[in-house]
């Protein structure tokens, strides 16, 4: 089929390049510049989807991206499937696949159908009432029927196969909209110089001047003013034009955002192309010129297949040629209807009765279409309408002055075009912040006061004559860019029309007893509102949230001021007294992955590696995630599991030497005459008189009294510190070292700098440490004598300038040797060199949790939670008691901080030597704990020791240092464990390993 | 009316025409013998139950907006009990078995629907922490399990488990009794039993100052609908608190934050339960209605602006795309924010004040939905008898004086 409704001239297709489609599996054939939509009506399909509550067959009611009936899945491939697609917004391209949605086993003949016969039984609000018995009934019973029926499309189950881009944008003007008012602006603001972005949904840039045929601008057709206009905004080099670009949000600060579709309209996309585009856009000035929607009216049954938006089916014959149907009934209360009946029977379409709403309609379109001989009946309401799969009579009955209407008379149609008037588009002003006002002549609300750089032009703030608002925007345009508005040009063959009508269509008997549908695609009909507020919905967002109006997928846009018109009368209150809902983003919807953007997999977050990543990658490490670093768990060899590798890798630490990267610690240099007194401030322990050259284990606590990092600090020089921190806590530690000596301590001179990424840092713990460094090291004696444990000397380690510090988190002899991050790999592979003379390892992250658990020392955010003072883990003699201040200090003198009974760190040893017990178990009395016992603590570390041969824990216990001696149970899955409770040291408890 | 299949069908043959309002529209009295300011889920709870369980029917609850309009209509619904310290199991607890039988206690459907909440582990210490809170509820009796990724993935099929995730996935924590339920409903149902009970719910009426007699103690409000006497109010004012607090004198422990929210188009059935990950922010599950429902991360700053930041959207999406990557063409409907109070312990006040007659519910940050009709409950305990009910005993405003903290962030939120 190629198009049996088409028109054999006119339109923007291109008749020379047919394109071949499918809906439902049935072949179809469009022309280039079709939308589905179009192309669809063309060979005579209006059924294109069903609703979401009755299952009620549907057509186009719009021609834009308002439309609430026909949406699609499109794609053959199941990675480039997308569902919930408005048809009048896919493009046409050859072997395009679409497929109708939410109906079951076909389109046209669907069984869920069978909830329209039940309608009366479920009005608004009809679940809260009901499937509430049995108990239990809602969640095993009603809830997967009801998910079952509900939702529209269906997800792709693949991967998504495209790609998205996002792009950051600055400029003078943003215009939103390519509608004369848009382009007027644009030209105008481009013309003063500035640097233009103008953005349009659509495909083409133009709004309703591409379906203009009759109007002449500036002396020239306006469709060649267009090409014109377009022409020399794009020869202009400052403007940026983008169509197919919705601004779907309007952040603070002149923030915009935008979704361009890239490739979705091209048959064979290039690979390389993205699927779409965010854009992120920073404006001096925006101006709004988003036009304005057409209303339906509220009739009954005014949602069959066939019954459109009068400037839709206009639109359709002036943009793609096709007529929308052979007899059309126009049901209108608004002038611009007259326009599209007399286009239509133009284009041959018979127009069996204008049926106007209005008592009078005396307008230069209605008395064209008078003269051009067409019916027009005033005060003529439309009270119901026949047909199934497609509309076939209109029911046109008389308005009474009462507000009602007469019994209806038949009138054979296969199409009825209405239109309530126009509604302006404030959604994006809206969400800018500006208010609204109510303005009565137009019956709609419009921008009042804007919030931000902005201002709105043409229809979306009423100013509808195609003379207004090419003015208008040209208006705007110069005063962005604070230019004096320019001369208007000359309009001819557009005379305004004028007119509307909101809310309940006068009907013809009970309204109660008719389906008149105000928000199609939830099927919330004018009962359904009226219902809402018997029921007590006063405010219009209970009404919006009762009835669902307004919340389905097309965002109210053709809905809420009908919506609210019935509100308002059955509330007796004014429109602006009921107000409106709030105008949430996006103005239509985002594909997900596009605001995503790249940030998947391992462009998901930064990866930080060492500068030892690759030796370790190289040498058979399993990688473990520490925030965004990636550290080495252990070094598997060929044969070994992970307990054998573990095991290897701590005896031979203990036992000769081991290797290991700590470059992931936090370490910030810190620096100034009041260096120190700025740590003493921050530490819980002394630093005033730590002497040049030595080191010392510094604990940091929270304003709140518990612990929330530690690190070694050593003093490089009076007025200098080398500050380590834990891996993960670094970027904190440094933020709030600035907070403290910005907001706390501004008269100390102290300056920060983060120097994790400048140092590598390799620790070489064991008896044969020293070993292996002394060969390699020029300028610094690292005896015993010379060098003791926690002191930092600097000098040079082959050739390389480096910072040596003699720390152990192991318990043995340690060195940490902080070189240059470039030479990094270059000195572990001299010290490894050495190393392998003495028969050292390389031990992974594993290991060190094991080997400094043996030895007690905590593990801050594994020992602690947040809740954990310095005498909660055992470590209360380290505060500087004659200190006058630190952070936290206050905190400590808290009742109950201070109080008996605190959870103090302990070593448990399980009864069953073998058996390892789980980190986070529940520490209890009781071999059998009745349920709601309260737990003594928790185990906070755990481990099997290659050393001890058994396995060990650290606890968190109540009254832990009282009751070491004693035993305790331990929650595990399968009951508990009997552990002894012990002093948290493991191993070496008189530190002479470390001393070596 | 007693809501049922048979007032339905009946009312269906009458056009609907009989349905009486399911609340009351009163114009405020010159007096109550208690006021709970703000009706939220909370609050409305809080008038409920005084009225149903302390007697109390000369009470009011007033509202500056629409009820239900703040959090209760913004958040995700998501509710479980399966929180670290005996305090928090309590009151959520207390909460979760009100939830089971709150349709029918109410005559309003709620729709509780606990399909399961799942909490991702992506890390060793994600792993450390959800088996310290399983440890800790099982022996509360409270359920929570781990499971493996493929078990998580059997859960939830539509989970990415794959190993080349950037934070791959090592476990998961499941507590198969949580869940979510229709938040309006939650609200609705509370108003009109409230209302039926004898409460005054009075709307669009915002509270501008509280009214103290010699002794210091509350003698009234002043509000836009003007001077209302009583000598007990319980402020339950969500992300104002602080601002209602400050009429009185009493400076507040909280930080009000904005939280964003966000839903997809309308699909067929993916997603059979809630999916949770507070290491990268991504929370999803799935509306009866077909929506994806999906929370983001507050912003990073205080505020009082219900837009979030693009930014902060744009995070959580990333975080959902890499967990869930089949829906990453799927469309965001419809994005908006709530204002949240947070406390520094991350744990509710549920509070007497040093003002005498003046009572407050509140710090309930980013996770107040699931305790609602706990919370409710234990504070019109608190304001009827000016005592705290034994599961609000812990939730003092005094703890920050005390130290006696909960601090459920703490045990969570610090990574090594």
């Amino acid at each position: 089929m190629t198009g049996d409704n088409r028109v054999q001239s006119g339109g923007r297709i291109d008749r020379a390049k047919p394109i071949g489609f499918t809906f439902d599996g049935k072949k179809f054939t469009g022309f280039a510049g079709d939308t589905l939509a179009s192309a669809l009506l063309a060979n005579g399909v209006h059924l294109m989807g069903r609703s979401f509550k009755y299952h009620r067959p549907r057509g186009l009611l719009t021609m834009g991206s308002e439309e609430p009936n026909a949406l699609v899945g499109v794609g053959s491939q199941e990675s480039r499937f997308t569902p919930n697609l408005r048809a009048t917004q896919v493009e046409l391209y050859e072997g395009l696949t679409a497929v109708s949605q939410n109906n079951w086993p076909s389109l046209s003949l669907d069984f869920q159908a069978v909830n329209g016969l039940f309608s009366s039984f479920i009005p608004a609000g009809f679940y809260y009432k009901t499937f509430m018995h049995p108990k239990g009934a809602w969640e095993s019973l009603y809830e997967p029927l009801i998910r079952r029926a509900a939702g529209l499309g269906r997800a792709p189950k693949a991967r998504d196969a495209d790609h998205y881009a996002n792009l950051y944008a600055h400029c003078d003007v943003a215009i939103v909209g390519a509608g004369p008012a848009g382009l007027a602006a644009a030209l105008a603001a481009a013309r003063g110089g500035a640097r233009v972005m103008l953005f349009d949904e659509q495909a083409e840039l133009g709004g309703s001047l591409l379906a203009e045929s009759a109007a002449r601008i500036d002396g020239k057709p306006a469709a060649d003013w267009l090409a014109a206009t377009l022409a020399e905004l794009a020869a202009a080099p400052h403007v940026t034009l983008l169509p197919r670009t919705q601004i779907f949000g309007y952040y603070a600060q002149n923030f915009l955002a935008g979704l361009e579709r890239v490739s979705d309209h091209l048959a064979s996309p290039d690979p390389k192309l993205p699927r779409e585009r965010l854009w992120r856009v920073r404006a001096k000035r925006v101006v709004l010129a988003a036009g304005a929607h057409e209303r339906p009216l509220v009739f009954p049954d005014n949602d069959r297949p066939g019954i459109m938006l009068a400037d839709a089916a206009r639109g359709f014959l002036a943009r793609y040629g096709v007529t929308p149907g052979a007899r059309a009934v126009i049901a209108t209360a608004h002038d611009s209807a007259y326009r599209a009946a007399l286009e239509l029977a133009q284009a041959g379409v018979a127009i069996a009765l204008i049926a106007d709403l209005r008592p009078n309609a005396e307008g230069e379109w209605p008395e064209a279409a008078r003269k051009a001989g067409l019916r027009v009946e005033t005060g003529a309401a439309i009270v119901g309408t026949r047909g199934h799969l497609r509309v076939s009579h209109a029911l046109v009955a008389k308005r009474w002055a009462d507000g009602s209407a007469g019994r209806g008379e038949a009138i054979a149609c296969d199409l009825i075009a209405m239109s309530g008037g126009w509604t302006p588009s404030v959604h994006l002003f809206s969400q800018s912040r500006g208010k609204l006002a109510f303005d009565e002549t137009l019956q709609a609300f419009v921008p009042d006061v804007s919030a931000q750089a902005e201002r709105s032009a043409g229809a979306c703030r009423g100013a509808f004559a195609l003379s207004e608002a090419l003015a208008d925007g040209a208006a705007a345009g110069a005063a962005a860019v604070s230019a004096a508005a320019p001369a208007p040009v000359s309009v001819e063959g557009a005379p305004a029309a004028h007119g509307g009508f909101l809310g309940l269509s006068p009907p013809h008997g009970d309204p109660q007893k008719s389906k008149a549908f105000v928000d199609f695609q939830n099927d919330v009909t004018a009962r359904d509102v009226t219902l809402a507020t018997r029921e007590g919905m006063r405010s219009i967002e209970h009404i919006k949230r009762y009835t669902t109006t307004g919340m389905a997928t097309d965002q109210g846009k053709t809905s809420n001021m009908n919506a609210l018109a019935i509100a308002s009368q059955a509330l007796g209150k004014t429109i602006p007294q009921v107000g409106l809902t709030t105008f949430r983003l996006p103005y239509t919807p985002v594909t997900f992955a596009s605001i995503a953007g790249m940030s998947r997999r391992e462009l998901f977050d930064p990866v930080r590696q060492t500068p030892l990543h690759a030796w370790a990658a190289e040498n058979g490490a399993t990688f473990e995630e520490a925030g965004l670093w990636k550290r080495a768990s252990y070094f598997k060899r060929p044969g070994e599991d992970v307990k054998a590798a573990v095991a290897r890798e701590c005896l031979g630490t203990r036992e000769r030497a081991g290797m290991m990267d700590a470059s992931t610690l936090g370490k910030i240099e810190v620096v100034g005459p009041d260096a120190a007194e700025f740590l003493n401030r921050l530490y819980i322990n002394a630093f005033a008189k730590l002497g040049v050259g030595r080191c010392r284990y510094g604990l940091m606590l929270n304003e709140a009294g518990y612990v929330m990092d530690d690190g070694v600090i050593a003093r490089l020089a009076q007025d200098r510190f080398h500050v380590t921190t834990t891996s993960v806590g670094a970027a904190h530690v440094i933020t709030l070292m600035e907070d403290f000596a910005q907001t706390e301590w501004p008269d100390l001179k102290v300056w920060f700098t983060s120097t994790t990424e400048q140092w590598a840092t390799i620790a070489i713990n064991g008896p044969r440490a020293r070993q292996m460094l002394e060969p390699l090291v020029e300028g610094i004696d690292i005896s015993a004598a010379a060098m003791p444990h926690l002191s930092m000397r600097e000098g040079h380690i082959c050739g390389v300038p480096t910072r040596l510090a003699r720390v152990s988190f192991t318990g043995e002899l340690g060195f940490e040797v902080n070189v240059p991050a470039d030479y990094g790999r270059a000195i572990w592979e001299a010290i490894w060199a050495e190393g392998r003379k003495v028969d050292c390892v390389v031990y992974g992250l594993d290991v060190l949790l094991i080997l400094r658990a043996e030895k007690g020392f905590i593990v801050v955010g594994q020992e602690t939670d947040g809740t954990v003072t310095p005498d909660d883990l055992g470590l209360g003699k380290m505060i500087a008691q004659s200190k006058p201040d630190f952070v936290g200090k206050r905190s400590l003198a808290m009742p109950d901080l201070a109080r008996e009974g605190r959870k103090q760190l302990v070593g448990l040893l399980p009864d069953d030597s073998q058996f390892k017990l789980d980190e986070g178990a529940q520490v209890v009395d009781a071999i059998a704990p009745a349920i709601g016992t309260s737990a003594l603590g928790h185990v906070t570390s755990s481990y099997f020791s290659p050393t001890l041969g058994r396995t060990f824990a650290m606890a968190l216990v109540a009254g832990g240092r009282s009751r070491i001696g004693g035993t305790a149970y331990v929650t595990t899955m399968q009951g508990t464990a009997l552990v002894r409770i012990v002093e948290p040291i493991f191993y070496d408890k008189e530190g002479k390993r470390l001393d070596a | 009316m007693k809501f049922s299949y048979l007032s339905l069908a009946r009312q269906a043959l009458g056009g609907h025409q009989g349905w009486p309002e399911q609340w009351r529209s009163p114009a405020p009295k010159s007096a109550y013998d208690a006021i709970i300011v703000g009706a939220g889920g909370h609050g409305l709870a809080t008038a409920y139950y005084m009225a149903k369980e302390h007697g109390m029917r000369n009470i009011a609850v007033l509202e500056k907006g629409w009820l239900g309009g703040g959090n209760t209509g913004r958040n995700t619904t998501i509710i479980r009990s399966n929180y670290l310290w005996e305090p928090s199991e309590a009151i959520y607890g207390h909460a979760h078995k009100l939830w089971h039988g709150l349709s029918q206690e109410l005559n309003y459907n709620v729709m509780f629907s606990p399909r399961g909440v799942m909490l991702i582990a992506h890390s060793h210490h994600d792993e450390q922490s959800f088996k310290r809170h399983i440890y800790a509820n099982r022996l509360a009796g409270t359920q929570n399990e781990w499971l493996t990724p493929e078990q998580a993935k059997a859960f939830c099929p539509l989970l990415n488990i794959d190993p080349s995730m950037r934070y791959p996935i090592v476990g998961a924590a499941l507590q198969r009794t949580g869940g979510t339920a229709r938040h309006d409903a939650v609200a609705w149902g509370y108003a009109r039993g409230a209302s039926t009970l004898g409460v005054d719910i009075i709307e669009n009426c915002e509270v501008k100052g509280i009214a103290r007699d010699a002794s210091g103690a509350v003698s009234g409000l002043e509000t836009t609908r003007g001077p209302i006497a009583t000598k007990r109010i319980g402020v339950v004012a969500a992300g104002n608190t602080s601002v209602v607090m400050a009429m009185a004198g009493v400076r507040m422990p909280l930080e009000s934050f904005p939280l964003q929210a966000l839903v997809s188009e309308p699909l067929k059935p993916i997603m059979p339960c809630v999916v949770m990950s507070n290491t990268i922010h991504a929370y999803m599950s799935q509306s009866d209605k077909g929506e994806l429902v999906i929370g983001a991360g507050t912003d990073a700053y205080t505020s009082y602006s219900q837009t979030g930041g693009l930014h902060i959207a744009t995070q959580t999406l990333e975080a959902i795309c890499e967990m869930f990557p089949t829906v990453s063409r799927l469309r965001m409907l419809r994005n908006w924010g709530g204002i949240v109070d947070v406390t520094p312990d991350r744990s509710p006040i549920i509070s007497k004040t040093p003002v005498p007659g003046l009572f407050v519910n509140c710090g309930w940050g980013t996770g107040g939905f699931k305790a609602t009709p706990g919370s409710g409950h234990v504070f019109a305990h608190q304001v009827a008898t000016g005592e705290p009910h034994p599961i609000n005993a812990p939730f003092t405003l005094d703890r920050f004086r005390t130290g006696a903290l909960i601090n459920e962030a703490a045990a969570a939120a610090v990574a090594h």
